[in-house]
């Protein structure tokens, strides 16, 4: 280990290509040389796409922003799972050592009835956004800024809550679900408010409204497989989905709506 | 399509928590029929003795109601969510891998453990509940002679093969679905959930070979 590795890869990939949402699309073969080991997947794709426009090729389209496992925006099936082969890692953040040279590498976009594909290897995932706006957030009024220790938080309440929070949104639960279900996300942002003084107001019926937005944009139902856990990049854990699941009860017989 | 269900009452966890209440209900069926049939080893006149007291009692009809009820709620609804689950990804991956540390062969084969009890179940009752007709007298009371219909039942080792298969896929089946019942009504505790899933572990290894027992017993008993 340590060091920058000499010897390069090669690799065959297999990519989806896709013109925009209407095209039907399909995968396609390359072969990239000189794949240094130290790469992290982007690279290896942008290696791949200005390769591509040299030979006056379409480049092709994958999302990214922070490249530090942070933002949430990098996404991307690679041999059937989720951000890869290592687990709790983010695309981004996932490195061309965990494959070897003549690896051949299936890569797809997420898949999923409410994450369409736009192009190539990038879904719209603007329906977590529509699940966000039916309720994850704080609507009461908390006053202004309360002093330091003003509101005692357990150290317990305090971790899940900041566990939950981890969650950046990027879909592999979705599309590592056999189902599609977005239980996974949800669960994590009605926990990381249902936790905290703030949120608890609100807890049952932020729930209710999530769950059924997120329903009526087409996700599936949750089949308590966990893959989505083991998939998750942040490690979100399967006891929001439980604590979730009991604020629904809840939140169903305390409705004031 | 799950737009027009947006009803609240029906929503996707709801649905799962249907799921849930009617699956545990349906493992307590289970538990019992198994205790009961235990009977089996006693011998004739305690088989029958059970069957009788079962089947003589009127409120047998409620029972019995409420038991195709708990069935078919279980069944419509596992009908609905399949389909809805299937509409949520029109489009499949190109290759598919499971990370080993979620889903297991119990939970992604649930469609399937529960159609083949299905299947099951309606030969069963044909065969036994609904089988041939004997009497027989127990401590001067005239009653069906339940065991014998049971061991000729047993005597085709294809029943017996069919019967360890559909117990197994059984097993199988609540093997999952006992813990992730509880996930579904948020019955979750870090501490406790280990153990559920031991005790959903160790009551499908329990039913497959609880009820093959059974058969295999039958079977033996009428070569006798
Ligand atoms: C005595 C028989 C049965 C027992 C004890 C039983 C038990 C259970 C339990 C405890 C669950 C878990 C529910 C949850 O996750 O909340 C379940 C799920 C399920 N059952 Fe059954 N079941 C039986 C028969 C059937 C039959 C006959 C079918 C179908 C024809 C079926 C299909 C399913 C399906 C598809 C699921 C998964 C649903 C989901 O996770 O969303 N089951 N069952
Ligand atoms: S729960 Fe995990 S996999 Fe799902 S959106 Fe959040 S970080 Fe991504
Ligand atoms: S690009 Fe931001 S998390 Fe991967």
């Amino acid at each position: 280990m340590g060091g920058n590795s000499t010897d390069t890869m090669s690799l065959k990939l297999k990519i989806w290509r896709q013109k925009n949402s209407k095209d039907k699309g399909g995968m396609v073969d390359y072969t990239l040389d000189g794949v240094s080991p130290d790469m992290s997947f982007l690279e290896m794709l942008d290696v791949l796409n200005t390769k591509l426009i040299t030979e006056k090729g379409d480049s092709i389209a994958f999302d990214h922003d922070c490249r530090e496992g942070i933002c949430g925006m990098c996404s991307l099936m690679i041999n059937g799972q989720a951000h890869g082969p290592q687990a709790n890692t983010t695309t981004c953040q996932l490195h061309m050592r965990k494959f070897k040279n003549g690896d051949e590498i299936v890569i797809e976009p997420w898949r999923a009835k409410s994450f369409p594909v736009v192009k190539d290897l990038m879904v719209d995932r603007s329906a977590f956004d529509k699940i966000m706006a039916a309720g994850g957030y704080v609507n009461v009024n908390t006053g202004n800024a309360p002093d330091g220790n003003a509101i005692l938080i357990g150290q317990g309440d305090a971790e899940l809550a900041m566990d939950a929070a981890a969650c950046i949104g990027c879909g592999a639960c979705v599309a590592s679900c056999k189902n599609a279900s977005a239980m996974l996300f949800v669960s994590a942002k009605v926990s990381q408010l249902a936790l905290l003084p703030q949120g608890q107001v609100e807890a049952e019926s932020r729930a209710l409204a999530m769950v059924d937005k997120m329903d009526e944009l087409g996700f599936g139902n949750c089949t308590n497989e966990a893959e989505c856990e083991a998939q998750c990049p942040k490690g979100i854990k399967l006891d929001n989905i439980a604590r979730m699941n009991r604020g629904v009860v809840k939140g169903l017989f305390a409705a004031r709506k | 399509m799950s737009s027009k269900s947006s009803c609240s009452f029906l929503n996707s966890v709801v649905k799962k928590q249907i799921m849930g209440v009617s699956g545990l209900l349906l493992c307590g069926f289970v538990l019992t029929h198994l205790l009961g049939n235990m009977t089996l080893f006693i011998g004739s006149d305690a088989f029958n003795k059970y069957s009788y007291a079962l089947t003589s009692n009127p409120l047998i009809y409620f029972a019995e109601a409420g038991l195709l009820a708990i069935f078919l709620v279980h069944i419509l609804m596992a009908i609905k969510l399949v389909i809805e689950n299937n509409a949520a990804r029109p489009v499949q991956y190109y290759t598919r891998k499971h990370s080993g540390r979620g889903s297991t062969f119990a939970s992604s084969t649930m469609p399937i453990s529960g159609v083949l009890t299905l299947i099951f179940l309606v030969i069963h009752i044909l065969g036994l509940k609904f089988g041939t007709h004997y009497e027989t007298e127990v401590h001067g009371v005239v009653m069906r002679d339940i065991y014998k219909t049971t061991i000729e039942y047993f005597q085709d080792p294809l029943h017996v093969l069919f019967y360890i298969i559909a117990v197994t896929s059984l097993g199988v089946h609540v093997s999952h679905g006992f813990w992730s019942a509880f996930q579904s009504l948020g019955w979750n505790h870090p501490k406790y959930m280990p153990k559920i899933k031991l005790a959903a572990t160790a009551f499908g290894i329990l039913v497959s070979v609880g009820f093959s027992a059974l058969a295999v017993f039958c079977y033996f008993q009428g070569a006798k």
